[in-house]
Parts: structure tokens; sequence; C-alpha cells
């Protein structure tokens, strides 16, 4: 702030971004959502940027917002990891402590007005005990049943809050997700038709193949929407 | 071996008349002091282990580990002074962390035992250090294959198929010339007449193995599951009960089925390796 090279170090505005992120608890563990687009400002730029990571044996890491950002907190999670492994001593860092990590980076860069700029979702599974947490840029972190960044918190949540429910199957939890993403993808300018779910359990995580979801512009209102307002579009 | 230095050992930068530097020396006199440390490259990997004496029953089984991880791809078993082979170990670590944040990939085995040679070798060139008391064998598993390295407290360091450091290494020492001149004989048949490549190809090989026992072993076609069974009988089968106490044996692997990454060598396999070490055992004394 008063140093002069520090200015040139401080983060001012993200360049290359990625859209919302949705995640749920269901029964076997957590299910993640994002699209795999890049947007540079209002370019759709990057059409297959993975932003789901698993880390370690207990976590998965979905972030939206700056992808440069990202990468380094990728590379900052991997030495972490990496030092527990080398510990060997049959213990393994699990989601709560990896989200609290996360916390503690995001905001003593927010305090040092040089934040990374990204809103992270990090859920996982360990001993049974299933966990999903955010923090965001300014370090707000939480835990909640189900969470969401960016505008999903806006779009998505709310159909959550009606129809997430305890102990929901595999099938039915992305199947609600492929709907929070399908409202995501008409209504969000910066969405992508070209989507990413991964889940963790027990087992470990599986991230799956890109996929596009099926949409329909076939609607009335849509295919002639100035038929009641001659001049307007 | 031993000859007292009168005069010229007190310091690491003095040299004696006929060129040795005896502090050096003395230092390896600390490793060969410890409990045996046997490294082996099998086909499919590298099999570490340890004898690890105990110091007193109080010990919980399963402390003071004497094998550690430095990466993902390899790790290091350590002879000698303890508390210098923690120091080492940290040093490697911290090489093979900087070396992957740097160039993006995993440290290559070879490189990252030329960065532990050069600091333990740093060590003696100032008066004001000492050399580490501490030998150590390096195993990794990286794009061309796995290599199995040791550095010893003169920050020498080669690269071995079979090598072991600590008290036991001189169990078959004897051994370990007959072979090398039966090998010579063989690798003479294909270069008749050339005895100097032979011993050339010899040396570089690098059969500086003390543990003679582990040159009877056929290596290039052992997988390191076989490995880690022939290992435990040669430190069940160098211990001597006389002198020594009690030892626990510390065992590691990196190989293909270990999905090349270093890790102890699981319970099942253990427990199997010990009792085969053991069987082996009464076998010979039953002899």
């Amino acid at each position: 702030m008063g140093d002069p090279s520090a200015e040139t170090q401080r983060t001012l505005y993200p360049y290359v971004t990625g859209s919302s992120v949705v995640a749920l608890k269901y029964k076997d563990g957590i299910l993640m959502a994002a699209d795999t687009g890049g947007s540079y400002g209002s370019t759709l730029r990057y059409k297959s940027i993975e932003r789901l990571k698993p880390i370690g044996k207990h976590s998965l890491l979905g972030a939206s917002g700056e992808i440069s950002d990202f990468q380094e907190i990728l590379r900052y999670l991997d030495e972490l990891i990496l030092y527990d492994n080398m510990w060997d001593d049959g213990n393994s860092l699990g989601p709560k402590e990896v989200h609290n990590y996360l916390t503690r980076i995001m905001y003593n860069r927010r305090n040092k007005f040089n934040p990374l700029w990204n809103s992270l979702i990090l859920g996982g599974v360990k001993k049974g005990q299933k966990y999903l947490g955010m923090v965001s840029m300014i370090g707000v972190n939480f835990e909640d049943n189900h969470v969401a960044t960016g505008l999903g918190n806006h779009l998505a949540r709310p159909i959550l809050r009606d129809e997430w429910h305890e102990n929901l199957t595999f099938e039915e939890g992305v199947q609600l997700l492929e709907k929070c993403m399908r409202v995501l993808l008409y209504r969000d300018r910066s969405a992508v038709n070209k989507i990413q779910i991964s889940k963790i359990t027990e087992e470990g995580a599986t991230v799956f193949p890109p996929f596009s979801l099926k949409t329909y512009w076939e609607f009335s209102a849509f295919k002639n929407p100035t038929v009641g307002a001659e001049g307007s579009w | 071996m031993s000859s007292i230095g009168t005069g010229y050992d007190l310091s690491v930068t003095t040299f004696s008349p006929d060129g040795r530097v005896f502090q050096i020396e003395y230092a390896a006199k600390a490793v060969d002091n410890s409990g045996t440390v046997i490294g082996i490259k099998c086909k499919d990997g590298i099999v570490l282990g340890v004898e690890k004496l105990i110091a007193s029953k109080m010990m919980l089984p399963g402390s003071n580990r004497r094998i550690h991880s430095v990466h993902r791809h390899s790790g290091m078993a350590v002879a000698g002074l303890a508390a210098d082979g923690r120091q080492i170990v940290a040093r490697t670590k911290s090489e093979a962390t900087n070396y992957d944040s740097v160039y993006g990939e995993p440290i290559p085995v070879k490189e990252l035992a030329e960065r532990v040679a050069s600091y333990v070798h740093l060590c003696t060139l100032y008066w004001w250090l000492r050399p580490f008391g501490c030998g150590v064998i390096l195993g990794g598993y990286d794009r061309d294959g796995p290599q199995l390295y040791m550095v010893e407290p003169s920050g020498v360091s080669y690269r071995y198929f079979g090598a072991a450091i600590g008290k036991g290494r001189q169990a078959a020492k004897t051994e370990v010339i007959l072979l090398s001149i039966s090998i010579v004989g063989f690798l003479l048949a294909f270069r008749p007449g050339r005895l100097d490549q032979c011993m050339r190809i010899l040396s570089l090989c690098s059969l500086g193995v003390w543990g003679g026992e582990i040159e009877k072993l056929k290596l290039t076609d052992m997988t390191c599951r076989q490995g880690v069974i022939e290992v435990a009988k040669i430190i069940y089968g160098v211990h001597d009960e006389a002198k020594d106490k009690d030892f626990e044996l510390e065992m590691s692997w990196v190989c293909d089925e270990s999905n090349r990454q270093h890790q102890k060598v699981p319970d099942e396999l253990l427990e199997e390796a010990k009792a085969a070490a053991k069987a082996a055992l009464e076998e010979m004394d039953a002899d």
C-alpha cells in the first residue's frame, strides 16, 4: 500500500473467469457441477476449462472466478497434500481441514488488499461424515447442505431450497444439479453448454467427462417475442 | 582400517600426509556402527529395508521412522546419527518440492541424488561445520524407471542395483569378491581378451555392494513383492543376536504395484516377509 512496487502486485480485477459452481450433499457424499467455460470479459474465450478438482483422498474443490488464481490455489493445496502424505502416519487431511486452510489463505490475502479472486466450494467425505463448505474471495466461509457461487446463489439455491432433501440418491442428485445448471445456462450470459459433474464418496472422487444439456428454445414467447409490443426486442 | 591420525584428524579441513581426511573417515565409522540398511532395485521398483535396533523396550513399535518419503515418487532410508539424518531428509524434501514448483515435474532421482550429495559434501569443506554422521540410501521411480542411489558422509554418491550400509554390510564381503571375479569372467566371454573393458563394465555397474547376499539375488527378474521377502531374509540373516538387542524391521517400496508412489510395505506383505525370514533363519540354524 505504501510500497510502490507492491501496487503492481495487487489483484485489481479478474481477467479469465469461470462462472457458477453448484454443489449439494446426497446420500453417499457430495455432488458438484460446473460448466467448463472461461470468459475473457464478455467473450466466451475458453470452452474446456476443468474447474472441479479432487484434493487428496477426501475432498473435491470447485472454483469460480479468476482461473489463474484457481491454479495457484491448486498449487498450494498440492503442496499441503504432499507434506501430509509424507508423514505417512495413517492419517490424511479431511474436507473440514482443507476448508479451514483455504479460508485462512483467502482471508489473509484479502487483508493485504491482494485477494485471490475466487469463490471456492470445498466438499468431501471422511469416515462417513459428509462436509460441504464455501469460501469467498474476502474470506467469508460457511457450511451448508447445498452451496453455490456467483449467480448460482440467486438462480440455483432457490431451486435447491425447495427440492433438496436428505438422502437423495445419486440419480436424483444429478437430476437436481442438471435442473440448476439448465437455469444458469438459460439465464447466465457467461455460461457455456458444456457441463461437468463430479462426485465424492468414501471410496474416492470421480470427475465425469463433460456433456451438454438439452435445451429448448421453442417456447412461443421466445419465438415471437415482440408480438405484444411492436418495436421492442 | 583404524589408524589414529594423530594431529591430522582435528579438523575436516586438514589433509594427512598420505592424502586422507580423517574427520570424514571417522564420520563413516558412525554409519558403520548403526543398524543395517539395505536397498535393492528390482524389475519393477525399489525396496528399502532397515534393521532398526531398539534402544529401549519402552519404545512404541512403529516410532522413530528410519525410512522417509521425500516426495511422492521417492524415499530415503537413513543409517547413522539419527539427528543428522533428520536434517538430510528435511533438506532433500525441500530440494524435491523446490524442483517440482520450478519445473512442474517430480524431480528426477539422479538430480535428487546429486543435490543430496552436494549438500552432504558441503559440510566437509568448512572448519566450522562437521560432516554428517550418516549415510543415506535413496530410491525413486521416475521417467527412466526405478533407480537406487547411495550417499556417504564424504559426499560421494553412486547408483546401485543393490546397496547396504551399517553393521551387517560386511556380512558376506568375501562372497562379493568371489562373485565379482566370476562376473568379470562371464563378461570376458563377450569381450574376449578385453579384460580392461570387463573391469570397467563391472565398476560402472557399481557392484559396490557390501551385503553379498544381495548379489546372489537375480534382481533383474525379481518383482518388488519377491524383493520384499528377500530383503527381510537378508536383514534377519545379518542381525547379530549375541551382540545386539532386539530389532524392528522397517520396509518401504516404490514400484508399479504401489502406483509408483513411495510408501510403507503393506502390513500383510510385511508379516509374510517376516515369517519367511524367520523360517529361513530356522532352516539355517537347523543345518
